[in-house]
């Protein structure tokens, strides 16, 4: 039963900097996995600096849940094993051979498989962490039955990579990663696709799986809003989630029998030179792609994107999660009398601006300055704008500030993530930092209900 | 401008701790970002943020104030001279009530903001714009005959105990303005009622009082309901013109600042109430004059439309959930018309019921949210 939903509430930010779309391929020669990416691991480390690595060999575990484990995207050296303070571990580097070797996970038709033997392939490959889950946002328990895989087969977020380019030809991979998935849970698959754009024929001749058709503005393409629209998380249960690329890698674990980390991602944003789409592997250095291809002046890298994407340094390390590159140009200026000036050119979501001067089709080089200072919550009204879901944005953030545990559960928290406040926290009046606050809400309920 | 920001940057230190005026760190924090929008970049989160910030939205309630200032300026020379029977030029109108409203507009912002500086420097905040509205709106709902130290003693209470008790902006339960006026209204009611207040320095070629007064006295209605929509009747400073507090309301919803939805049901529900009154008078109480008054007069008469732009639309004290503005505007309208019918004692209602609805604004938000909570939880498939 495929399901066709409009999305109302949102709005997508005109960026520049969009990705021109032909693909380039680079060997990054040093690749990284960031625990920070990964909600609540604990990182037990299995290598030591000097340690040659295969292509999914373990390189650490979780400390809570020993089963999940974290591979090697490439094979090489282990470089480096950075950490911060009290021992914090930052992150494994790994330096890569010029010809790559794999681990050899065998290969197999996942429809012939059991779901024991499924999921353990994807526990010993490193391949399970792609697998995440709501509530929380946090790698799937793989003990767990979710009710449902949710996909999103687009994504809305500012400057965000094309899926259908990303995807192309690779519709063997991901059918196979469908038939895997689909069976992981008792529920249904569902693939979610955008209406106003033709979907690649890797997405719409995809079997096995619910199509379900979104329109709308971002955060259409967010996973939390599909799911709040199509088959909403109730307290004790669990939707499992992840995207397109993630679904490939699975499909090639099963059609090659090898952790493939193979990616493309968009290197994006104003300050880059020629944006445009990068072939490289998971967990790449940015330091060859911004190479000769940033503007001058003060710059920010970002690891994802303008929203909710992490900063970086510019040798720094491209997410787990992350098919995105951001440089945006820093904001450490004064701007004399800046909130009282006409405003004409700057965006914004509020009408206190003249965006009607600007034209529709304009895109805007936005930078990292706050644009006003921190304050009280005052403006009501205004999240409710950008907030799809049938929750009470204003009112479970407040619930989240003083932790009440019973009113957070009450008001939906189990149907959100960081991400989905990332407009709320964009057009704040008050400047408040919403998604950090989130992110504590979560956490906390994590906590109160292990 | 470059060497300006050099100045500031060359004085900082002194006021940052440990330097020698650091106790005057909010109040010097308030002016350099008045004059320039801080270098803050973003650290968590969202890595881009929108333009809008407080100053601005605050700042966009005083513009849309303004043109009931200066009008509120003139009407007051103009009463003044009507009720001496004499006719002056435009200029000579104005200047008369410049000179009597400017000093109550400086007491009102020098009090409200000395007061906030300080209660900002204890906590260690920034100093919040919100008074930059308060400020203004404290005035022009005063008379102007009102002696400056009790514009002074309302504005400190207004501003100590109707917002910084509980917490400062964004935490009070009361709008501040109307909390002024309030304790203005019942601690000295002698100057702040009746029909000696509203002209400043009356004359007695006319009678002083309101159109709303004028019906509490059985006095047949002797102003034209186009001078109570422009605004050429006796009154608070800022409170006359209906056409002009419209403009006002106009900037706000089209600028997105004030909430349409709290304009717009405060003045349906006092018109539906009103009609409602005035249908039922000829059979139910045929000499109480507020009652048989044709409900637009409601409308264009005293605070109502004042309060229903500028105060009822607080986004501190109004209802914060769309579906509970709409009651809560509904609420205020309804309330406001119910006090001056059925209470001719007190022709103003609108005062009253504004802040009552404040009171009862979080009560109204709970039960919307609550709501929201059952179907929630009604979602929850019935295990079988």
């Amino acid at each position: 039963m495929s399901k066709k939903i409009t999305i109302k509430k949102g709005f997508n930010i005109p960026l520049a900097g969009e990705a021109e779309k032909t693909i380039t391929p680079i060997q990054a020669g040093h690749y990284a996995i960031k625990p920070i990416d990964f909600v609540g691991v604990f990182p037990k480390v299995l290598v030591h600096e000097g340690d040659k690595v295969q292509a999914g060999s373990a390189l650490f575990f979780d400390k809570y849940r020993e089963n999940i484990r974290f591979t090697a995207p490439v094979s090489g050296t282990v470089k480096e094993i950075r950490r911060g303070a009290k021992r914090v571990l930052l992150e494994i580097t790994i330096e890569a051979d010029d010809i790559p070797e794999y681990v050899d996970f065998g290969k197999a038709n996942p429809t012939s498989l059991s779901r024991e033997k499924i999921v353990e392939k994807l526990l010993q490959s490193g391949v399970w962490p792609f697998i995440r889950q709501r509530p929380y946002s946090v790698i799937a328990n793989p003990a767990d039955d979710p009710k449902a895989i949710f996909i999103s087969g687009f994504d809305t977020h500012p400057l965000a990579p094309d899926y259908n380019l990303i995807v192309e030809g690779q519709g063997t991979d991901f059918q196979t990663g469908i038939d895997a998935l689909k069976k992981l849970t008792s529920g249904i698959v569902h693939l979610n696709l955008q209406q106003e754009t033709t979907p690649s024929p890797v997405f719409s001749n995809a079997k096995n799986v619910q199509i379900n058709w979104i329109a709308g503005p971002h955060p259409a393409g967010n996973v939390g809003t599909q799911i709040n629209k199509i088959d909403p998380i109730n307290k004790g249960e669990v939707v499992w989630y992840l995207r397109p690329q993630e679904v490939i890698t699975i499909g090639r674990l099963f059609n090659e029998g090898r952790f493939n980390a193979e990616r493309i991602i968009a290197l994006t944003g104003s300050e880059i030179l020629k944006p445009h789409y990068i072939r490289t592997h998971l967990g790449a250095t940015i330091a060859g792609m911004i190479r000769n291809n940033v503007n001058n002046g003060k710059v920010r890298y970002i690891s994802g994107n303008a929203l909710t994407g992490r900063k970086i340094d510019s040798i720094g390390y491209i997410g787990f999660y992350d098919s995105q590159v951001t440089v945006l140009p820093e904001g450490d200026y004064y701007e004399m009398l800046g909130w009282a000036l006409p405003g004409v050119g700057k965006f914004s979501f509020s009408d206190a601006f003249p965006n009607f001067l600007n034209g529709k089709n304009k895109k805007y080089q936005l930078d990292t300055n706050m644009h006003g200072g921190h304050r009280a919550f005052v403006m009501t009204g205004r999240m409710e704008k950008v907030f799809p879901f049938d929750i009470y944005p204003l009112q479970l953030i407040k619930s989240i500030m003083v932790e009440d545990i019973d009113e957070m559960e009450k008001l939906g928290i189990y149907e959100v993530d960081e991400e989905d406040f990332a407009l709320i926290e964009y057009i704040d009046t008050s400047k408040t930092e919403i998604q950090t606050i989130v992110r504590k809400g979560i956490d906390l309920m994590r906590k109160e209900m292990s | 401008m470059n060497g300006l920001r050099k100045f500031i940057d060359n004085i900082k230190p002194q006021f940052e701790k440990g330097g020698r005026f650091s106790y005057l760190q909010s109040t010097f924090d308030a002016f350099e970002t008045f004059l320039f929008v801080p270098n803050h970049t973003t650290r968590l989160g969202s890595h881009i943020r929108d333009y809008i910030d407080m100053k601005r939205t605050m700042s966009f309630v005083v513009i849309a104030l303004i043109p009931t200032l200066l009008f509120g300026m003139w009407n007051v020379g103009y009463q003044h001279f009507l009720s001496m029977g004499e006719s002056v030029t435009l200029w000579e109108n104005f200047w008369f009530g410049f000179v009597k409203v400017l000093p109550i507009v400086v007491v009102s912002y020098g009090v409200g903001l000395g007061i906030e500086f300080i209660f900002a420097q204890i906590r260690g905040h920034e100093v919040n714009e919100g008074f930059l509205v308060s400020g203004m709106l404290i005035p022009l709902v005063l008379p102007p005959d009102v002696p400056l130290w009790m514009v002074a003693v309302a504005t400190a209470f207004a501003v100590i105990i109707g917002k910084e008790v509980f917490g400062g902006t964004g935490m009070n339960i009361l709008n501040p303005a109307l909390t002024a006026r309030a304790f203005l209204f019942f601690a000295y009611p002698q100057d702040m009622s009746g029909d000696k207040v509203w002209i400043a320095e009356h004359g007695d070629a006319m009678s002083g009082a309101t159109p709303l007064g004028n019906l509490l006295t059985h006095q047949p209605l002797t102003t034209s309901a186009s001078d109570m929509f422009w605004g050429f009747i006796p009154g608070s400073i800022g409170e006359t013109s209906t056409f002009l507090i419209l403009l006002g309301a106009l900037f706000l919803i089209v600028t997105g600042v004030g909430s349409w939805r709290i304009i717009v049901s405060v003045f349906a529900g006092g018109f539906g109430l009103a009609a409602f009154f005035w249908a039922i008078a000829p059979y139910v109480a045929p000499d109480n004059a507020y009652m048989a008054l044709q409900p637009w007069y409601h409308l264009i008469m005293g605070g109502f439309a004042f309060g229903a732009v500028y105060m009822a639309t607080d986004p501190v004290t109004a209802a914060q959930t769309n579906r509970g503005k709409w009651i809560y505007g509904v609420l205020i309208g309804v309330m406001a018309v119910l006090i001056r019918v059925l209470n001719p004692a007190y022709p103003e209602g609108m005062m009253l019921a504004i802040l009552l609805l404040n009171v009862f604004a979080p009560l109204i938000d709970h039960y919307v949210v609550e709501g929201n909570i059952k179907k929630r939880l009604k979602r929850i498939p019935v295990k079988a």
